[in-house]
């Protein structure tokens, strides 16, 4: 072994000034690396865009359902839970557009690479396995930001009287809010994920995760409709700040201060749901072990 | 004959292989169980929700729309305990598994089905028989001597409408091996089927009727347990849609077997 090492200094080696300037050039790379697993997976989205053709379709179909199911409910009345009728057209249209937008697989995926063992590989590679996932869900959700939302939204609101904000700051308020949206969707997703860990065949927490996120968003029931005491209890969950809290700015329930309020609410689970995310990815890596092989 | 008793074996074996991987993790079977239960329970919130605000649904009371909920339950209960294709692309076509099932004697999509098969499901079917039991109850429906021979039927017709669509829906793996994200997508629309069809418009009622069929799996059938008259015909209707939606299903697969060539490797 020593007498391997001793040839080290024989090969080519970078004298000391040039060393600092290596290792920044190597945080350099890695950002690049980052930016690729965005760029490929944006690329692989998009190689397979014909599915995303039938999943616009689907869509505007979930929002159909969606509004005659609450026209139904609306009947004669005009507001329910502080939602007109057209609030909530705009609501479910928007809300779905919003999934659309956010909603990826990262789960399912990582704990298929849990289950096969391949994370094994991905551990050993020079990059932060969850911080490269989360890359790749961007790259997923700028895809679907702009081939499945965008033209989504545009054939719902041929379809169904959906009333779009005129102010500037519930434009940019929802863009913004759109993106924390992602992140907090895409953190419960890879802390779900990272649940294989510990529990070998967690299928079924990904089921309970994603009914729980689509029922808890709002995205089924907006959360003002629900009885007092399950309100209360899901305004101190992070899940409402994936729909329920966008929406209601971008179908103008919450205007001037209550944007900054709202965006608030995002920022603090964005930043609380980091702390499970890095103490389940320390856990996880003591406790590797591969299943079969 | 033999061949029947043959394909049985088959079922028996199957399961007692399934119950010996389930023991090895035993604490999943718990949480699948709940997972499922939870599941349901989150529809059930929606219908409590809905009708907190209003009193009907397109002119269906509470307890109808409930019941409907738990006639849902039973068919998809056995669907999902028989059918799972959820990852038959990755598993049976990128991964190539579909080359060792193909060199077996029984018929390939029996394998398939059989080796996917997750007996926990079945507890939303009781708890579905339940719901119907206690709404129906309340609701003072009468019990007829054909009431359970038109349950069982009804189911297997149901069933085999959800066999149908999501085995042509799967076979469509044969032709493109990119992962169809469809399948996900349909689940979503076919909780639509326990909903008063009339609520929507012409365009999503046609669509749940006759071109993916769910409302053929829960509002339609049940309407003949609650003697919604309006509704008898197409409940009536529903042993024809399975056959025909099944022999699609059967059809499709048939066709994307006879063109799968294997992935390679």
């Amino acid at each position: 072994m020593s007498k391997r090492l001793s040839f080290t200094p024989s090969s080519p080696r970078p004298p000391r000034p040039e060393g600092r300037n290596s290792r920044h050039s190597g945080k350099r790379l890695l950002l690049g690396a980052y930016l690729d697993f965005i760029r490929i997976r944006f690329l692989t989205m998009l190689a397979y865009r014909i599915n995303y053709y039938t999943g616009i379709l689907i869509y505007t179909l979930n929002i159909g359902v969606n509004y005659f199911t609450w026209k139904a409910i609306y009947g004669e009345g005009d507001s329910l839970g502080g939602f007109t009728a057209v609030q909530m057209t705009t609501y479910v249209a928007v809300s779905w557009m919003a999934r659309a937008f956010y909603f990826n697989n990262l789960d399912r995926e990582i704990s298929t690479d849990i289950r096969d063992g391949s994370i094994a590989i991905q551990f050993i590679r020079p990059y932060n396995y969850v911080f490269a996932k989360m890359m790749q869900g961007l790259g997923e959700g700028m895809f679907r930001f702009l081939l499945f939302m965008i033209p989504g939204m545009a054939i719902a609101m041929l379809l169904f009287p959906v009333q779009l904000p005129t102010a500037p700051s519930a434009w940019a308020g929802f863009l913004v809010m759109l993106v924390f949206s992602f992140l907090i969707n895409s953190q419960i997703n890879v802390i779900t994920g990272l649940s294989a860990f510990f529990i070998e065949n967690n299928e079924g927490v990904m089921r309970m995760k994603r009914v729980i996120v689509d029922l808890f968003s709002g995205l089924i029931v907006p959360i003002s409709l629900f009885p007092g005491w399950l309100s209360k209890v899901l305004e101190v969950l992070p899940f409402q700040a994936i729909t329920y809290l966008p929406g209601s700015v971008f179908t103008g329930r919450v205007q001037g201060v209550g944007i900054w309020n709202v965006l608030g609410i995002q920022v603090f689970w964005f930043a609380a749901l980091i702390i499970p995310m890095i103490l389940l990815y320390r856990a996880a890596r003591q406790r590797l072990f591969v299943q079969g092989g | 004959m033999t061949r029947m008793f043959y394909y049985l074996g088959l079922i028996v074996e199957y399961f007692k292989n399934y119950m010996k991987t389930r023991l090895t993790y035993r604490a999943d079977f718990w949480v699948e169980v709940i997972s499922d239960l939870l599941f349901q329970a989150t529809n059930f919130i929606f219908i409590l929700v809905v009708f907190m605000h209003t009193d009907s649904l397109g002119g269906w009371s509470q307890n109808e729309v409930i019941f409907v909920y738990g006639f849902f339950m039973v068919p998809y209960a056995v669907f999902s305990c028989f059918v799972n294709m959820w990852n038959f692309s990755e598993r049976y076509i990128v991964k190539g598994e579909m080359d060792r099932v193909l060199t077996r004697p029984a018929h390939h999509l029996f394998q398939i089905f059989l080796e996917n098969i997750d007996p926990p499901a079945l507890i939303g079917g009781v708890v579905g028989i339940v719901i119907m039991v206690i709404s129906g109850g309340q609701l003072g429906l009468p019990f007829e001597w054909w009431t359970i021979p038109a349950l069982i039927i009804l189911t297997l017709c149901a069933v085999a409408i959800y066999t149908g669509i999501y085995t042509a829906l799967t076979s469509l793996s044969f032709y493109s091996d990119a992962p169809t994200g469809i399948l996900p997508l349909m689940f979503n629309i076919q909780n639509y089927g326990r909903y008063p069809v009339t609520i929507y418009n012409r365009t999503i009622q046609i669509l749940l009727t006759w071109v993916i069929p769910f409302a053929f799996v829960g509002i339609y059938p049940a309407a003949l347990f609650l003697q919604r008259e309006e509704m008898t015909s197409m409940a009536l209707l529903t042993p024809v849609m399975g056959a025909i939606f099944l022999g699609i299903g059967l059809l499709a697969w048939n066709m994307g077997v006879k063109r799968y060539k294997g992935a390679g490797s």
